[in-house]
């Protein structure tokens, strides 16, 4: 028995986990990497506020608007709580991770990177921790540099002391590697980047689902996660930024919201946050988003977190006993991610069977083709827990594999 | 046969199937038993895009036929495409343009159609329609 939570009572609460797939087959849902289910306070939160308080936020006098905008208000509060950070107005929303770091780059980067500046980031970022800082180097004449990993999908530490230098201006790395699950040191990596003087910004893409987060306590410069990872809709994510850094930062997209005054000679912007929140935002989702936070922190972290570790001990033990397995990272610190290659065989033909015996899980590159490259693999075979994931459904995933397997040798 | 004889006769044989398991045991053996493609074919020209998996389809006239050869490193796709190579290999370019091939979705395998990132089915059908647009639009300029 796996503890931490009642995972039936939490599955009672996620709709989508009741419905059958291909063949008549229960949903065993393993893709939480890629996204989370939602459950029903979120699409009841997200229901409720267009059937009853639908409005624009912050302008309008009537009842709707101040409803949504204390909806919308509240959610950034609860943000604010959920990473403990110091001031509300250091949580920004965005549309997700991708938006939070190219504001980032496109901002704070287009300010302070020069050319001959150095970016790093590491071996195991997704294309959205990548690209945006690609295209700031090739804008700026800067120069991107990547930490290794070793062979378990860990950061080579005397690699990555090495790699700093005093044109280093910045870090960007993932929390947790979404195609790996390696945990990334990051407080001590943000400890030695401020003795150099150097800013980090940490992807929590994964970590803001399956650990607790600290944003003063990490002492990151920047913190990025999205609210679809973390059991809330689409569409809605938050950057965090210290507020002195926020604050000497230029807008990211011009128009309505981020505004002070407006004449055709000159605009002042907005103070934080809406300095970065041009136009109607996404406010229904966003005031979903607070339900999903919400959810968490009633069901506990922690708790969450001791599940899913439970979970994880136990797929890589039930996993180990299949013929010609290899597991992709196995790094010493992981949190809800299984990543394997069966020997001899494509991960897509193992995807596809799971899928007919009702298992989803993710097969391919996981945009994150560096580092299949450094492993030397077109790709993994990925499953991913959450809070809902039960034991039942690791047996489910080992017994869908096995059959798979047979098939197809 | 027409290319809609041989596509029908592709149904009668999955209509046997009593379930999914048997079909892909079916599809798996169609991919082992393809022959491979020659390594000098498996180059980027000769790679369809947009598949998970990497797909190589080589199409030559020979006559007035068109005959395909195909290989892929996932066993399912190759699976499929060798039934793709079933219908339209030896075919003539306007028989191939022609053809309806809706045995995939008769055979229960629509889901390999969708757009989606991971599926290089439709690709497939696509790449070997080009060519035989390309080899018809080569017969009228000539």
């Amino acid at each position: 028995m796996i503890t931490g939570i009642d995972v039936n009572a939490v599955r009672q609460r996620f709709p989508v986990l009741q419905r059958k797939v291909k063949n008549g087959r229960n949903l065993v849902y393993l893709d939480n990497a890629a996204t989370s289910q939602k459950p029903d306070t979120v699409i009841a939160a997200l229901t409720n506020y267009y059937e009853s308080f639908n409005a624009n936020i912050h302008r309008g006098i009537h009842t709707l608007a101040e409803e949504a905008t204390a909806a919308y208000e509240a959610t950034r509060d609860t943000a604010q709580h959920f990473i403990n950070a110091a001031h509300r107005e250091e949580i920004v929303f965005t549309s997700g991770v991708t938006e939070g770091i190219n504001l980032v780059a496109a901002t704070w980067g287009r300010k302070n990177i020069k050319a001959g500046d150095e970016i790093i980031i590491s071996a195991m970022e997704h294309h959205s921790n990548i690209v945006p800082w690609q295209m700031l180097c090739e804008e700026k004449g800067a120069l991107l540099k990547v930490i290794p990993v070793n062979d378990a999908g860990e950061l080579i530490w005397e690699d990555f002391e090495k790699l700093i230098s005093d044109k280093t201006k910045l870090i960007s790395i993932v929390h947790i590697s979404n195609a790996l699950g390696t945990i990334n040191p990051v407080k001590e990596i943000i400890a030695t980047a401020h003795q150099h003087d150097i800013k980090v910004l940490v992807d929590g893409a994964q970590s803001s689902l399956h650990t607790t987060i600290d944003v003063q306590d990490m002492d990151c410069d920047f913190f990025v996660f999205s609210g679809h990872k973390v059991y809330g809709p689409t569409g809605v994510g938050v950057l965090y930024g210290k507020k002195e850094l926020l604050e000497n930062m230029p807008p990211y997209m011009g128009g309505g919201e981020m505004i002070k005054e407006v004449s055709f000679e000159k605009t002042t912007y907005n103070e934080l946050p809406y300095k970065f929140e041009a136009g109607t935002p996404n406010i229904g989702d966003t005031v979903a988003f607070k339900a999903a936070l919400d959810f968490v922190t009633e069901t506990g972290r922690d708790q969450i977190a001791i599940h899913e570790d439970g979970l994880l001990t136990y797929a890589q033990e039930q996993l180990s006993g299949i013929n010609s397995m290899r597991f992709i990272g196995t790094a010493k610190e992981k949190a809800g991610v299984v990543s394997f290659l069966i020997d001899g065989i494509h991960p897509q033909d193992i995807g596809i069977l799971l899928d007919n015996y009702g298992i989803a899980v993710r097969t391919g590159h996981h945009c994150a083709q560096p580092l299949m490259h450094r492993f030397g693999i077109p790709g993994t075979v990925r499953a991913s827990f959450a809070a809902y994931t039960s034991k039942e459904e690791i047996d489910a995933l080992v017994s869908g594999l096995q059959k798979a397997i047979k098939l197809l040798k | 046969m027409t290319t809609a004889e041989i596509e029908n006769e592709i149904v009668e044989e999955f209509e046997l199937f009593e379930n999914w398991e048997d079909k892909y045991e079916y599809i798996i053996d169609m991919g082992k038993k393809l022959l491979p493609l020659e390594a000098e074919h498996k180059d980027d020209d000769h790679k369809i895009k947009g598949c998970q998996s990497s797909v190589w389809l080589v199409g030559e006239k020979i006559g007035d036929n068109i005959i395909y050869r195909a290989d892929s490193d996932a066993i399912i796709v190759k699976g499929l495409i060798s039934l793709l190579i079933r219908v339209l290999s030896g075919k003539t370019p306007a028989e191939i343009i022609d053809s309806k091939l809706d045995f995939i979705n008769r055979i229960g395998l629509t889901s390999h159609l969708a757009q989606t990132r991971s599926n290089g089915l439709l690709s497939m059908v696509k790449q070997m329609k080009h060519y035989a647009l390309a080899y018809q639009l080569k017969e009228q300029t000539q």
